[in-house]
């Protein structure tokens, strides 16, 4: 398993050179060659998964080679526990997008060589232990998103597009501001991410708390957090199906990664000062204002963006606890969201290849005609709903209990809302699957054996993981375990270790 | 050390195979009727003056040519008139290299391609000479000349399209401004010379240092001479002239104008106000002499420059106009490793350079593949270009705008990331934050371009684009090290990082 994570990353950037060059005139052959390189990365991601040591809180896996001697810049690479669940999942959900992209007809070559360079992107984004590697890959990603919403999207693209790339750009422009604050502040100068962890403390809180909010901004946009949150519904509305599952299973999660990663681990002071108003706060916000602008859509696709936000916010609420429950739920939350969210995002693109249409009111009992798919959506839905037995309810609880011990008033605010999420989904559910079955679509043929495949694995992770969440509490304990002690003992200090 | 005559014959090889070049192909247009092979002459004029520039950082007891780059030689030339030096010789590299893709471009270009462009080369190269001289000029006097044969060679060049009102429109302005910049440039020298008692950098540098002039006198002189070099480098206020001119001159001379003569400017501002009217300190800092604060008044001008340029940018609908603001803004970019005094500032300011110089011709280059096969240059000319035959210079114009607005893994993200590095070491976070929310309002702008491209449909009557192999192979000869510059730098920052070496005497 030498340099794993590297051959990870790079075998789906290989596959789009080798996609480029197939001829455009066999978009059969294009399909299945970029569906073959994503799983070259998804197989190493489940040996990955087997072999990953859950005992120790240290980097694994770790490639580590100097790139730019003169401003210290490695190619510096590797895994831990709040990593390596993204990791996994960004595996996973590329396969399964790329086969759900195989209804693409126009400029197909084009589509799948950037879809391939956006998954080297986004796993770079979660595998660089180098700040600057980190700020590289996690712009990379932005150029095939622009284009994959803008060529491919739906009627507003273009302007859904560009939103998308100013929003994500702004936030990456102060996240390179605070970091060559942080890199001149360091000594001797590093970018190397572990090397960093508590420099912070070099600053005075004022300064600390100014490059905590700046990197905060960048990280908000991606969560994306109220109020930066406005490039989301237009983004996965107008995306088409895949490109709104990347967006929401793996893009939002880069926002609350990057924000363990980096505020948490170089500016534990500033993290403990801000994290109230700024996440807690917020975050009990966007649980609420999601799930109120979830409850007044009448567009199934921009209900399922708007509940993503609301999801988003038990993140950063579990995030801001400092508690072992609150901090391993959000990471276990992130990763639960990721299936259940994808799994919406597929559903809602069965339907609309069907009906062109996504209008809540224009269908009912789809139920009568479409009985496995509709077998799914009640599945996907009550997972969303947080019901016991679903992977969603352990997150939800892990991340309200640990968030009671600091946050008594917002976790009942929170847990309250819990009503409004189940008020959407379940007349959603009721408006489209029951209720009167409309003539035009008594017709309709259920989903055929390629959308089921790409529907199923993320079912079964819902379910497994609702019976023994520990499949992911164990891979990312002792990581998060470490990284809330160095929070807590960051800020108690004062100054952190020199 | 002053080197002597007959050395300083050696050290001049670049210009006197530019010269001997210029003047054999107007002598060759009277009787060769086939103008492209006067243009593949200049073309090997061009690869002669880079390889001799090349052979310029090599002492002859060091043969390996890298190890040449590394350690040149360095001197007077021509009594004290020019110096050789480790930051002449990099810009001498830039200017061949963009005197070569222009006559490259001019080849494939339909506007000089006219059945008689023989002493359009001539011009080319004469212009280059006095870029050449511009690197080098360590005294007041050739500072002059070697402006004003760029500055004259240019106006002729801009207005080479004799029969298109643009382009003589374009001429006459360019010359107007010209002129008004150059007089007060020569008057403010005239005020330096009258102050220091010489026209030599170092002699000025030591008397100001010894107290010879009040510092607002010397302020004035610095403001009056700075007209002539913003002028040159479009730097606000004096960037008036750059759209018209950019956009009425023939694609390849924009192109020539927006990298050479930008580059010379930067290195005759860099060799006046660093070793002429600076002092050296610990660590690669500068200081300015006598209490003089022009750092403070190029702040301004670099904050207004960004700022200017890219905001007229925006509303652009031409899209050769757009690079002129483009480049408007770039300058300011330049300045801000100009204005932090430090050697990380000009090796960030000469690593830039570079890449500038590959996106900015670059996206030249698909403007001119466009013009030639559908005669347009607006914005709607563009529309739809990768669906109508024009893929690949749409993915290589995708390329260079986006590596203009800074997005990495290209070349342009790294010069800026080295530029607002010396800007942060330097704790200038005001100019640091206005240059961001600059790089934010320039993505709009190119953005827009690439939207046009990629994201809208052709509607029919844009005309089809056709590669031919000629162009084809030109812009593959800019576009991979673009790429290939923002995945591994490392030799060029080097040489960038041992270029900031100046001759003191």
């Amino acid at each position: 398993m030498d340099h794993v994570l590297t051959w990870m990353t790079f075998l789906p950037l290989l596959g789009a050179a080798v996609v480029l060059c197939l001829p455009s005139r066999r978009p059969g052959l294009i399909k299945r060659v970029a569906l073959l390189s994503t799983l070259p990365t998804f197989a190493l991601g489940v040996r990955l998964f087997a072999a990953f040591d859950r005992a120790t809180t240290a980097y694994q896996y770790v490639d580590r080679t100097p790139w730019i001697a003169s401003y210290a810049i490695d190619y510096f690479v590797g895994v831990d526990g709040v990593s390596i669940t993204m990791v996994l999942l960004t595996a996973l959900l590329c396969p399964l997008c790329v086969l759900a992209s195989f209804g693409i007809d126009k400029g197909v070559k084009g589509y799948f060589a950037l879809f391939l360079m956006l998954e080297t992107g986004m796993l770079g984004v979660f595998v660089a232990l180098d700040f600057f590697l980190f700020y590289v890959f996690w712009e990379v990603m932005l150029l095939p998103m622009y284009f994959l919403i803008g060529v491919w999207g739906g009627p507003r693209r273009e302007y859904a597009a560009i939103k998308f790339f100013l929003y994500t750009f702004a936030g990456s422009v102060l996240m390179l501001v605070a970091m060559l604050v942080l890199y001149f502040g360091a000594a001797p100068h590093t970018f190397a991410i572990p090397e960093l962890a508590g420099r912070g403390a070099v600053f005075d809180p004022r300064t600390q708390q100014l490059l905590w909010l700046a990197l905060f901004v960048a990280f908000a946009i991606k969560i994306p957090a109220f109020p930066f949150h406005t490039w989301l519904p237009d983004a996965h509305v107008e995306a088409p199906t895949a490109i709104s599952v990347i967006l929401a299973g793996v893009l939002l999660k880069m926002g609350t990664y990057g924000l363990l990663r980096i505020n948490y681990g170089i500016l534990p002071a500033a993290t403990l000062d801000l994290a109230f108003w700024s996440l807690a706060a917020l975050g009990t916000f966007n649980i609420v204002y999601g799930a109120l602008c979830a409850l007044a859509q009448t567009d199934l696709k921009k209900l399922v963006a708007y509940s993503s936000i609301s999801h988003m916010g038990y993140v950063m609420l579990g995030m801001a606890a400092f508690t072992p429950q609150g901090i391993n739920g959000a990471v276990l939350q992130m990763f639960n969201h990721g299936t259940i969210t994808a799994l919406l995002f597929l559903l809602v693109g069965v339907i609309y290849d069907r009906a062109h249409h996504r209008e809540i009111a224009g269908f009912g009992g789809l139920a009568g005609v479409m009985p496995v798919y509709t077998g799914v959506a009640a599945l996907a839905f009550f997972a969303a709903m947080g019901l016991p037995g679903l992977s969603a309810f352990i997150s939800e609880v892990l991340v309200l209990l640990g968030a009671w011990q600091r946050h008594p008033g917002l976790t009942i605010v929170a847990a309250s809302a819990i009503v409004l999420t189940a008020g959407y989904l379940l007349w959603t559910l009721q408006r489209v699957w029951l209720g009167r079955l409309d003539e035009r679509y008594a017709a309709l043929p259920d989903v055929d054996a390629r959308e089921l495949a790409t529907l199923l694995p993320l079912a079964a992770i819902v379910l497994a993981l609702g019976v023994y969440p520990h499949a992911v509490l164990d891979l990312i304990g002792a990581s998060l375990g470490h990284l809330n002690e160095l929070v807590r003992a960051g800020a108690a200090a004062g100054v952190a270790p020199r | 050390m002053d080197l002597g005559n007959a050395a300083s014959v050696a050290y001049s090889a670049p210009e006197l195979i530019l010269i001997a070049a210029a003047i054999g192909i107007v002598a060759a247009d009277l009787v060769v009727s086939a103008k492209e092979q006067l243009g593949a002459v200049a073309l090997l004029a061009c690869a002669a003056a880079l390889v001799a520039a090349i052979g310029l950082r090599m002492p002859f007891s060091e043969r390996w040519i890298v190890q040449g780059l590394l350690h040149g030689a360095e001197g007077w030339l021509w009594s004290r008139m020019l110096v050789v030096d480790g930051f002449a010789v990099f810009f001498k590299l830039v200017f061949a290299l963009a005197a070569f893709v222009t006559i490259w471009m001019s080849l494939g270009s339909a506007e000089v391609q006219d059945g008689d462009e023989g002493e359009y080369y001539a011009l080319v190269l004469a212009s280059t000479v006095g870029l050449f001289y511009m690197a080098s000029a360590a005294n007041l006097l050739m500072a002059y000349l070697s402006l004003e044969l760029v500055s004259l060679t240019s106006y002729v060049l801009t207005g080479y399209r004799r029969h298109d009102r643009r382009s003589g429109e374009a001429a006459l302005k360019y010359l107007v401004y010209g002129g008004v910049a150059s007089a007060v440039m020569i008057y403010g020298m005239s005020w330096l010379y009258g102050l220091a008692g010489s026209l030599e950098y170092l002699k000025i540098h030591d008397a100001l240092t010894h107290g010879a002039a009040d510092p607002l006198t010397v302020f004035v002189a610095v403001v009056l001479v700075l007209a002539g070099f913003g002028f040159k480098i479009a730097a606000v206020p004096f960037h008036m002239w750059a759209p018209d001119v950019y956009e009425g001159a023939p694609i390849p001379v924009t192109a020539f104008l927006s990298v050479g003569s930008k580059a010379a400017g930067f290195a005759i501002l860099i060799r006046l106000f660093y070793p002429g009217l600076s002092e050296s300190g610990e660590g690669g800092a500068w200081a300015p002499l006598a209490g003089v604060d022009w750092p403070g008044l190029m702040l301004v001008v670099c904050m207004a420059t960004m700022t200017l340029g890219n905001l007229a940018a925006l509303g652009q609908r031409n899209v050769k106009r757009l690079l002129a603001y483009s480049s408007i803004a770039h300058a300011g970019y330049l300045l801000m490793g100009f204005v932090v005094l430090n050697d990380t500032g000009l090796r960030a300011v000469l690593f830039y350079l570079v890449t500038y110089y590959l996106m900015n011709l670059g996206a030249f280059v698909v403007v001119m593949v466009v013009a030639n096969a559908t005669g347009r240059e607006d914005m709607d000319g563009y529309r739809g270009l990768a669906w109508r035959g024009g893929a690949v210079p749409a993915v290589a114009m995708a390329i260079f705008l986006f590596s203009l607005a800074g997005i990495p893994p290209l070349a342009g993200f790294v010069g800026k990331f080295y530029l607002f590095a010396a800007v942060v070491e330097q704790r200038f976070y005001l100019l640091a934050l206005v240059g961001f929310a600059n790089t934010l309002v320039a993505l709009y702008y190119y953005a827009r371009l690439v939207r046009t491209m990629f994201l809208d449909q052709p509607r029919g009557d844009e005309g089809v684009v056709a590669l031919d192999a000629h162009n084809a192979f030109l812009l593959y000869f800019l576009t991979i090290p673009t790429i290939a510059l923002g995945l591994y730098w490392a030799p060029v920052i080097a040489l960038a990082e041992r270029s900031v070496r100046f001759f003191l005497g």
